[in-house]
């Protein structure tokens, strides 16, 4: 028989003012095992964990019960208390009175009961509990970035300068990400290929650091500090070795109307193709899709052009399979697809563009070679609107609920650069609020307004109308002067809502990483965990864990950086004791429980049992513990019983549903 | 079908095969019973007719540890089920010598009595069925004496074979789902009320558990210590509810729709009802799938795709 002990938490008045918590520690006190029960205001306290120690000492106690906050928050904290008080630490059962409770129930007299019923859960689980050891597994050192953008790329060299391998794996065929298609960046005004141009230099440099652009990720087996990925290296038909960069296939080539990714479709780029100038590696790819070569079998310019004898169109998507401790996922953002939102006209008119495109042609080597022109006609615009949030802050399903964050702060630049370099430009803003947090932010935009004389209208756009004569008129609400408005505009700019990259949602299956219901990456904890997945070994650097300017992206792919240094300078890591087994006496040796497996933890091998008396060789289910995660799938899978998780054993749920159904 | 019983003599005799297993002469002509047979002797008294109706596979689940190949008679459905055994490493099929025996749709003494005979002294399996009763000899369309489940028959392929004998049909006349879908349309009262009067019929024999080819645990969870569910079974509101709704959930995905469960049941539960549910769920949400069909594909529900049904789709019984 167990000796349990029962802790119930205050959590100031986070539990207390919904749960009385001395009615729970009485009810506590009656139920089977239970040697002692007691309440505190603060039980993860140093005070808290004191009374906690004392009890054990006291009673004799071979197993706690705390009811407290989610086990996620604080179950460890309550583990490594026990065991500085001599208990397993696997001894100590969590029940959830606080985000499973209190929180969410008003009735005082309600959330009593249920936690009265958590808790009684909780102690039916650790009176089948048994002490558990932690075994060890080994790292390796070297870690994987999914993303080569300016977070990518920060995190990678702070990692390789740390002295650890790194590899990045960039979909596109050059590193540099969304930051290499801005010209300006806000509050400095500072170019942003000149900031970003000698990381990626450094990055492509540095000898712990390998490239892989033009690469996928195909599939992540393991688990932290022993992952094992695959990496689609997509056929560039050109040989990185040979290429010299020099670009005169580019200009040759004939098939020359493929919209430009890179400048958001508003010119054209030929089929072999790199990016943009400074792309590295300055190896171009050819896209199987426009060329001439790959769609008739007749061309070959290329091939003929060049004169490192770099073109190889039999080339063949390679499977490169690397291990890896750590994996950091930065996989950055994209502009939301506008097609839901035909009042702005977008899809009508040439001169309603986005803030991205107007980056490009803002840029000395965009489209119009940084002249502001308007894409219809080339006439050079007087007036400009900017419509702010658009497809953030939105309350329908067309658009994000959340705030982009950059907007307020690109468009002030925006306004401020075309002020400076066409003063005879008029400019104006329709916004929600303009929100300006961070150094020297609010600066920045009143700049914009009280030098630069930009126009900040607050109110929201109702519809632009493309006019016969080519002008665009804006219709908008003037909430301070409470009076509709009518510009009639040669431009207007939308600052369109941000979104994580498309097939980051494969990525995170891949990685078993949890993700939100806008497709942002989950952190372990909003707020002491930010950088780190809540699955152990991943971390995430940038835009794909919620929206970000460059500071902050520079500032979090630097704290990832840590973390994962801070995982590769361990030899061994501690594993979960809470692994599956299977009982050789009942296991069929069916295999079903090696299909769903996600770990690839569970093999078979036939050997000898004695089942009562009958000695006889059976297929019986083996578990990896060093591979094991402790998920649980194959104990549900297993028909006849025979799989168990340590830890959580078919007993102790089933002892825990009983003690709720009692 | 005196081709069967010389082939599986002849392989015995040639020494193929170690032993043979297949029908019994029962005490009646109706009520053949699965035998195994280890030499000529034995051999008299084998059959194959078409009240032949038992799944052998499941026995070769223990022939298969035996020395020796087994020689085993598969009707097309029977095949299904030693596919799943074989994918489930089960039985091996090194040790298993499968004679692919034709299959017309199996007969039922049960529904010769349901067509209103009275008093059946003998009955032969011909078509139409002759029965000699006590108040004289009557006859019996073969279609009304069929088996409920060839009337859903798989088809008259073997999915596992070494040789054929004999010609099979597609018995095929209704709709496999139909029953199902007609309870799907009750209100959860008359579900319950349905099952309810259904499963109070239960006596807790195990036939179901003991026939079912899915139903293979070396140790059933019903009948072992380590769980809390061996004694909760003999409560008897769980018992009626729950033993079969467990059974019929460990055989989920893995159950190729044999029928053997009903055809056992001496309270006459139609037991593949709960299966067949679940089969059709399967069907609608992942796409259709036949347990068996193929000994090396991956269930359903032991496989992960990303388009796989969301589970909140899945909780609401809905279609993709």
């Amino acid at each position: 028989m167990q000796r349990i002990g029962v802790f119930v938490c205050h959590c100031g008045s986070n539990i207390a003012a919904t749960v009385d918590v001395k009615k729970v520690a009485e009810m506590a006190r009656l139920e089977p095992g239970v040697v002692f029960a007691d309440d505190y205001q603060y039980m993860c306290s140093e005070a808290g964990q004191a009374k906690i120690g004392a009890a054990i000492k006291e009673y004799n106690l071979t197993g706690l019960v705390v009811c407290s906050c989610s086990p996620r928050m604080h179950e460890a904290t309550f583990r490594k208390c026990a065991e500085r008080y001599g208990l397993n630490p696997y001894m100590v059962e969590i029940a959830n009175i606080r985000e499973h409770c209190s929180w969410i129930h008003k009735d005082m007299e309600e959330a009593t009961q249920k936690a009265v019923i958590l808790a009684r859960a909780a102690i039916a689980k650790v009176n089948l509990n048994a002490p558990l050891q932690a075994g060890e597994s080994r790292v390796t050192k070297r870690a994987l970035v999914i993303g080569g953008g300016i977070a990518g790329i920060q995190t990678a060299l702070d990692i390789a300068d740390a002295g650890y391998e790194v590899d990045i794996v960039e979909k596109t065929p050059s590193i540099g990400g969304r930051m290499s298609q801005l010209d300006k960046t806000f509050p400095t005004l500072d170019c942003s290929a000149c900031i970003l141009t000698p990381k990626m230099v450094d990055a492509a440099g540095h000898e712990k650091i390998k490239i892989y652009t033009y690469s996928e990720v195909e599939k992540v087996s393991g688990f932290v500090g022993d992952f094992t990925v695959d990496i689609r290296k997509k056929a560039r038909s050109v040989d990185e070795a040979k290429c010299t960069g020099c670009g005169v296939c580019q200009e040759k080539c004939p098939s020359k109307k493929t919209p430009s990714e890179f400048n958001r479709g508003l010119n054209n780029r030929s089929a072999i193709y790199t990016p943009f100038a400074q792309a590295i590696p300055n190896v171009p790819v050819i896209d199987r899709e426009a060329c001439i070569k790959f769609k008739t079998g007749k061309c070959g310019v290329c091939e003929k052009v060049c004169q490192a004898g770099a073109i190889n169109y039999a080339q063949e998507d390679e499977i490169i399979t690397e291990k890896y401790g750590a994996i950091v996922v930065a996989t950055g953002f994209d502009t939301i697809k506008l097609d839901k939102y035909d009042e702005y006209a977008y899809s009508q008119s040439k001169d309603v563009i986005t803030s991205l495109e107007l980056e490009r042609i803002m840029n000395a080597a965009g489209p119009t070679k940084g002249h502001l022109e308007r894409l219809s006609d080339g006439k050079a615009p007087k007036e400009i609107v900017f419509v702010q949030c658009v497809g953030s802050r939105c309350s329908d399903e067309r658009g994000k609920p959340y705030c982009s964050k950059i907007c307020c702060m690109y468009t002030a630049k925006h306004a401020m650069l075309i002020r400076d370099k066409y003063p005879d430009v008029n400019v104006t803003v329709f916004y929600i609020d303009v929100r300006t947090p961070g150094k020297n932010f609010d600066e920045f935009y009143r700049r914009a307004v009280e030098e630069y004389g930009v126009n900040y209208i607050k109110g929201q756009v109702g519809k632009v109308a493309p006019q016969p004569d080519g002008s665009l008129l804006v219709q908008g609400s003037d909430l301070i002067d409470n009076k509709q408005i009518k510009i009639k505009a040669d431009m207007v700019v939308l600052a369109t809502a941000i979104e994580p990259n498309q097939g980051v949602r494969n990525i995170a299956t891949m990685l078993t990483a949890s993700i939100d219901t806008n497709n942002f990456l989950t952190e372990a904890h909003p707020k002491l965990r930010p950088v780190e997945s809540p699955t152990a070994g991943v971390f995430l650097s940038g835009v794909c864990q919620g929206p970000k300017d460059i500071p902050e992206t520079v500032s979090q792919a630097g704290a990832a950086a840590v973390k994962v240094i801070g995982l590769l300078a361990k030899d061994k890591l501690t594993t979960n004791p809470c692994t599956a087994q299977a009982d050789e006496l009942l296991c069929n040796g069916c295999s079903n429980c090696a299909k769903v497996c996600p770990y690839g933890a569970i093999t078979y091998e036939t050997r000898q049992v004695n089942d009562h008396g009958i000695r006889e060789d059976r297929r019986i289910a083996v578990v990896n513990k060093a591979l094991c995660q402790g998920c649980g799938a194959c104990t549900v899978t297993c028909p006849s019983g025979a799989m168990d998780l340590q830890g959580f054993s078919n007993r102790q749920l089933i002892a825990e549903v009983d003690a709720i159904c009692r | 079908m005196q081709e069967v019983k010389n082939r599986a003599l002849a392989l015995l005799k040639d020494g193929t095969v170690k032993r043979v297993l297949g029908w019994r002469i029962g005490e009646n002509t109706y009520d053949p019973e699965p035998a195994f047979f280890e030499s000529e002797e034995d051999m008299q008294t084998f059959v194959y007719n078409n009240f032949c109706a038992a799944n052998l596979s499941k026995y070769m689940i223990e022939a298969s540890k035996l020395e020796g190949k087994t020689l085993v008679c598969l009707k097309p459905c029977d095949s299904y089920s030693f596919n799943q055994l074989l994918s489930e490493h089960r039985v091996d099929r090194e040790k298993t010598y499968i004679i692919g025996v034709g299959c017309k749709g199996k007969l039922s003494i049960e529904n010769v009595k349901r067509a209103g005979v009275k008093g059946i002294l003998s009955v032969n399996d011909t078509d139409p069925l002759q029965v000699e009763t006590l108040y004289g000899n009557t006859e019996v369309s073969y279609k009304a004496a069929m088996l409920d489940r060839c009337h859903v028959c798989k088809g008259k392929e073997h999915v596992v074979y070494d040789e054929l004998i004999g010609e099979s049909e597609d018995t095929s006349t209704a709709d496999r789902f139909a029953q199902v879908q007609m309870i799907e349309a009750m209100s959860p009262a008359e579900k319950f009320a349905f099952f309810q009067k259904e499963l109070s019929k239960c006596i807790r024999c195990n036939a179901c558990r003991n026939v079912c080819p899915a139903c293979s645990c070396r140790k059933c969870v019903f009948d072992s210590d380590k769980f809390d569910s061996a004694q909760k079974a003999n409560v008897d509101s769980f018992e009626e509810k729950m033993f079969h709704i467990i059974r019929a959930f460990h055989v989920a995905g893995r159950c190729t729709d044999c029928g053997e469960c009903s055809r056992v049941c001496p309270q006459g539960i139609p037991l593949h009802l709960f299966n067949r549910k679940f089969i059709k769920d399967i069907n609608t949400l992942y796409g259709e799938y036949q347990a068996g069909a193929d000994a090396e594909a991956r269930g359903p529900l032991t496989s992960f795709t990303a388009d796989d049904a969301e589970p909140s789709v899945v909780a609401e019984g809905g279609t993709k």
